[in-house]
């Protein structure tokens, strides 16, 4: 097993904690070195910060796991500089097929609006993206220390203090921040007591990657109930280096090491594939979920991200694609906090907000998992009846559940949003992730955001605003920079911004939007952005 | 009006971001009802539940039209 791909050994250097006499503070300390982890030391790097990052082990997770990213990671991606290369190596897809016993019933495409720079999913095997992030992190300058277990934490009011066991003896380390960013087992939330609420799907799912050289198009292959599959469910993903994932539903009563062995596993997937396709396995696994969450994620000084502060089902990809966000969504907020130009309470709204996706994101896939596995049967001849309505009616095709695919959530509550004054259309509400748009020079909107806010300023072409552009540059120099980004009025960025010349959208840090308005103020720019950052 | 096999669940008041969602939702209100119930008491409220919405929807030539579709589901087993 394990052909195509060759774990990496990251290095273990000697800790200076360890040759202190006095235990050393740093700003930011995250513990747990995978996606979500990786992807917020880079943003506050990026950002200028010094970042540690301290995590068990010494290479990248085994197995395929996350597999499917959303069009919204890979947009946090690039702006993490590893998107070009995750987006290369991986799987772009866009096209869903359900199919119930033999025949398809229903497909999905995740673009229906064209003119994105990035497709609407990405397969990619977990170890690729991990270790990009850590080639990235560790070419911005995070100090990753890899085989160092915390032991033990002692949360307080001006931070954390940490004992952390290395290879070479135990040393102590002291943080302001603490970020928790080390999984749905979360040694950090264990160690502080502190609860997470749901319960635990009462069924069991085996992983497969299979190599084969297949002709399958790369879309999302859903199986009800199929003939080789009896009463069960199958997924099949294409992911990089003709690797394929296979989910095969197995039902609460299967015995996970039983259905572990090779010799279990290969006749299940020859039935699935037929006789004529040759394959080797990977790698496998039997997984079971939950679908719960903490009821704070922000504990005074130590915040907690991805799965240690919410785990769901995996239908949706809707785990590895919320965690990244997370860290979307807390980077910026810490990095304003860190420099004292934002109130601490601007780290409550990471809870708030993020809170509110992951309720979103458990009552999607909590929807879907229910589908997928009827847990009575009058739940199964439900399920069924839609499935055999949805060959020829579009209604129920709509009610067919696999999986809900993971979109970002728009923070159309929040209360860092400034309300519209002025009347615009479109979905493009302040709260939502800006939509990228291609640009008349052949680039992507979204790649024209730096990091900080920025104001993008629509101007129909040709039309002279040098008055206007020198006003708003004194942005620049305000203490919470603004960046201003010129935009020109047509295309799709016109019609999915519904601009008019002279319309203007704030965006904050992870481009989310902040206020918009049809007339320039900056009095009113000005407060949107202190509200943003909650100043009052 | 003949009968709509158009996407057709809604709320008045509401806004959903996601054109699945109010089919969802109705789902999940159908199986939740059914969660406490046994076997026997499931099929008398499913009776139940036709007789109302049947009435409500009271166009007999629609509700014929329903009883073909779910009929012939029935004889392609």
């Amino acid at each position: 097993m394990l052909k195509t791909y060759t774990y990496p050994k990251f290095e273990y250097r000697r800790p200076e904690d360890l040759d202190c006499t006095t235990v050393r503070r740093h700003p930011v300390l995250i513990v747990g070195a995978g996606p979500v982890g990786l992807a917020l030391a880079i943003e506050l790097r990026l950002k200028k910060l010094s970042v540690i990052v301290i995590d068990e082990d010494n290479t990248v997770s085994v197995g395929s796991r996350g597999v499917c990213y959303a069009k919204r990671t890979l947009e946090i991606l690039d702006r993490l500089g590893v998107g070009d290369r995750v987006v290369e190596k991986g799987v772009a897809w866009n096209v869903g097929r359900t199919f119930f016993h033999e025949d398809e019933v229903y497909r999905f495409d995740l673009v229906t609006d064209p003119d994105h720079e990035r497709p609407g999913m990405l397969n990619l095997q977990q170890y690729y993206l991990e270790e990009y992030l850590v080639e990235r992190a560790q070419a911005v300058g995070v100090e990753l220390r890899f085989k160092q277990q915390v032991l033990s934490v002692d949360a307080h009011e001006e931070g954390a203090t940490l004992e952390v066991q290395s290879p070479d003896g135990r040393y102590q380390i002291s943080t302001d921040w603490l970020i928790a960013a080390d999984g749905a087992r979360s040694p950090i939330r264990r160690a502080l007591h502190l609860d997470v609420e749901g319960h635990v799907f009462q069924d069991r799912f085996l992983i497969a990657d299979v190599l084969m050289k297949a002709g399958f198009p790369p879309q999302r292959w859903f199986w009800f109930d199929p003939p080789f599959h009896p009463n069960q469910s199958v997924l099949l993903h294409r992911q990089a280096d003709d690797v394929w994932r296979i989910d095969f539903q197995l039902g609460w009563e299967a015995d996970p090491e039983v259905e572990k062995q090779p010799d279990r596993v290969i006749p299940r997937i020859r039935a699935m594939l037929g006789a004529e396709h040759e394959f080797e396995l990977e790698w496998i696994s039997v997984y079971t979920f939950q679908c719960r969450r903490m009821a704070q994620f922000r504990h005074g000084r130590v915040l907690f991200v991805g799965d240690s502060a919410h785990q769901v089902s995996p239908f949706g990809a809707r785990g590895a694609n919320s965690g990244i966000q997370d860290a979307d969504n807390i980077g910026w907020k810490l990095d304003l906090v860190l420099r004292g130009a934002a109130p601490q309470t601007l780290l409550d709204t990471y809870h708030e907000e993020r809170a509110y996706a992951a309720d979103e994101n458990l009552l999607n896939s909590t929807r879907s998992t229910d589908f997928i596995t009827p847990k009575s049967p009058i739940s199964r001849v439900f399920r069924n009846a839609v499935l055999e309505l949805a060959e020829h009616h579009a209604f129920a095709q709509r009610l067919v559940n696999s999986g809900r695919l993971s979109v970002p959530a728009c923070y159309t509550h929040s209360r860092l949003n400034t309300p519209d004054l002025d009347a615009f259309a479109g979905h493009l509400t302040p709260g939502t992730p800006a939509d990228d748009a291609p640009l008349p020079d052949g680039s992507w909107l979204l790649r024209q955001l730096a990091g900080g806010f920025t104001l993008l300023y629509f101007v129909d072409p040709g039309r002279r605003v040098d008055a206007e552009i020198a006003a708003l540059t004194a942005l620049v120099d305000d203490d919470i920079s603004i960046n201003l980004v010129l935009v020109a009025a047509i295309g799709a960025a016109r019609s999915r911004y519904d601009a008019h010349h002279g319309t203007l959208y704030l965006l904050r840090p992870d481009q989310h939007v902040a206020a918009r308005w049809r007339q320039m103020d900056l009095t009113r720019i000005r407060a949107a952005v202190r509200r943003a950052c909650d100043l009052h | 009006m003949p009968l709509n096999l158009e996407p057709n669940f809604h709320e008045p008041g509401k806004h959903y971001l996601h054109g699945f969602s109010p089919g969802d939702e109705f789902y999940e209100l159908l199986i939740k009802m059914h969660r406490p119930l046994s076997e026997a008491e499931s099929i008398k409220v499913n009776a139940r539940l036709i007789l109302l919405l049947a009435n409500h929807i009271g166009d007999l030539s629609v509700l014929r039209e329903a009883m073909t579709i779910a009929t012939q589901c029935a004889t392609q087993e």
